[in-house]
């Protein structure tokens, strides 16, 4: 299991244990974490399961592929560390990952 | 909250059903929800069951929209394997097949929509079946497999999905259509076009304006299907995918008005202030386009869903939303914004031989609608373009060279 916190706009924080395997947006759906719609259901089809990533990970969370950045390029408040959560695959590696919620998906 | 104390209903455990009862809880709404469906299991994404849960790439479990958990936690009651019978609406309540009687004080209809079946000879066999429902998606994930054949009836999107699903499962596929083309329905040419290739190319036969007599079978299991010229195309099953009807009776018999649809207003409203109907089920207006249509989508579902929500919990109602939708068939992912509605021209954006290309349908300088293959960008910006109604410059929304940024800048 990894533990991934994940912070919601206004700040509140959820700590949950997330099994390897899943994406970082299943682990928000499946623990009922708001602030991911994951409208498409991890397709990469939709850009609602924007997050960003704590500097500290963004090494180990990987890189964008080409699809995700341009699906990334026109959503809104995009930063450098903004990723699609559904394109994250959880791992033992990724056990303490930080991630934040932008104000909306849509 | 206003209301006797009876809350929400929500006939119907689809997409639709299930966002409207988490939406409920999001804006605030505190009331008691009930959601009742037809199906065994708790609300589901359909869209997988023809695309990655096919394949064998997601479990039920990722099919899910909520974990279980969440309907305990936000005290959502689900009622599964239940029909609901009729509604009486001066009393406000809803009838079961059991007998049972709900109380309502507000009603969402999320019936969605079955699948059109083909009434021809042979059409009861094992094997012949349609995709609409998890337990659909089951038998004929049984049934694909190496040295097994797939008749694919419909060339739409499904019975694509379908196809490209059984060949990742090892399984030969046949394609089946009525029209010349595939996708005709729903896509331009250049579409139908480039999937034809696409799936030809992945070892997919096609057979294009053919007309179906009815189905072979052997020991009341398919065997073949049988056409008009006489020739029998053999196969191990048949999958019929040529559309949805909305289970719009329930509505109709209640004397709410239907039209291929239930009619609603832009709140999901029927003209029963009491009664709310999203989804597949719904005759809707769809402002971009000053008329009313009836949309099958999630993206559909998630905003009606929002809409009526809203309403109920007396939150200003959600902007609206450019409808989309999307399709993956082998590593080809097609994205879909707005509805070709008063298109007067169509524009190629890249090469669809490179199987990287978007169609823009213009109403002269305007986008409706947008088909992009493997065109992330082209999707992304299409959508914002359509909801704008910005007029743009053609020439540079065809030259590739010019990104998309830039078009969408003007």
């Amino acid at each position: 299991m990894a533990k991934i916190t994940y912070i919601e706009f206004n700040g509140k924080e959820h700590v949950v244990d997330v099994k390897p395997g899943l994406s970082v947006m299943e682990g928000a759906v499946k623990n009922n974490i708001p602030g991911i719609d994951a409208d498409c259901g991890g397709a990469c089809a939709c850009a609602t399961c924007h997050v960003y990533v704590d500097p500290a990970w963004i090494d180990k969370t990987g890189s964008q592929s080409a699809m995700e950045e341009s699906m990334l390029d026109f959503a809104e408040n995009v930063e450098p560390n903004s990723r699609l959560s559904c394109q994250i695959k959880v791992s033992d590696a990724l056990d303490g990952l930080v991630v934040r919620m932008p104000q909306s998906q849509h | 909250m206003s209301g006797t104390g009876a809350g929400v209903v929500i006939i119907g455990a689809g997409h639709a059903g299930g966002t409207a009862a988490a939406q409920l809880r999001q804006f605030g709404y505190e009331g008691p929800i009930t959601v009742v469906g037809e199906e065994p299991i708790a609300p589901y994404q359909r869209p997988p069951l023809s695309k990655a849960w096919l394949k064998g790439e997601a479990d039920a479990d990722a099919l899910a929209l909520r974990p279980d958990s969440f309907y305990v936690e936000e005290h959502i009651a689900l009622r599964l394997n239940a029909r609901a019978a009729r509604l009486d609406r001066r009393a406000k309540t809803v009838t079961l097949e059991t007998g049972e009687t709900l109380p309502y004080d507000k009603l969402i209809l999320a019936t969605g929509a079955r699948a059109r079946r083909l009434e021809l000879p042979g059409a009861d066999l094992a094997g012949v079946q349609v995709l609409r429902s998890a337990a659909d998606a089951e038998e004929l994930k049984l049934a694909l497999g190496p040295g097994k054949r797939l008749a694919v009836v419909g060339g739409g999107y499904i019975g694509l999905e379908a196809a490209a699903s059984a060949r990742a499962l090892g399984a030969e596929a046949v394609v089946l259509e009525a029209l010349p083309r595939i996708l005709a329905r729903s896509s331009c040419e250049v579409l139908s076009d480039f999937f034809t290739a696409y799936h030809k190319a992945h070892g997919v036969d096609f057979e294009l304006g053919v007309t179906i007599t009815g189905f072979e079978g052997a020991g009341g299991k398919v065997t073949g299907v049988r056409l008009a010229d006489g020739r029998v195309i053999a196969c191990d099953a048949a999958v019929i995918g040529i559309g949805i009807l909305p289970n719009e009776e329930l509505a109709r018999d209640a004397g709410l008005e239907c039209a291929n649809g239930v009619v609603v207003d832009e709140h999901a409203r029927t003209a029963d202030p009491d009664i709310y109907a999203i989804g597949d089920v719904t005759r809707r207006p769809l402002p971009l386009y000053a008329r009313m249509h009836r949309l099958e989508s999630v993206a559909n579902a998630l905003e009606q869903a929002k809409q009526a929500a809203a309403a109920i919990a007396g939150r200003p109602a959600p902007a609206h939303e450019v409808t989309w939708n999307w399709s993956d068939q082998y590593d080809v992912k097609l994205q879909l914004a707005g509805v070709a509605f008063d298109a007067d021209e169509l524009l190629v954006r890249g090469n669809p031989a490179g199987a990287k290309f978007a169609v823009f349908h213009m109403k002269g300088p305007v986008v409706r609608a947008v088909e992009a293959v493997n065109a992330p960008a082209e999707f992304m910006a299409g959508k914002i373009l359509i909801g704008s109604q910005k007029p743009i410059d053609r020439a540079k929304l065809a030259d590739v060279t010019v990104s998309m940024k830039e078009v969408a800048a003007g």
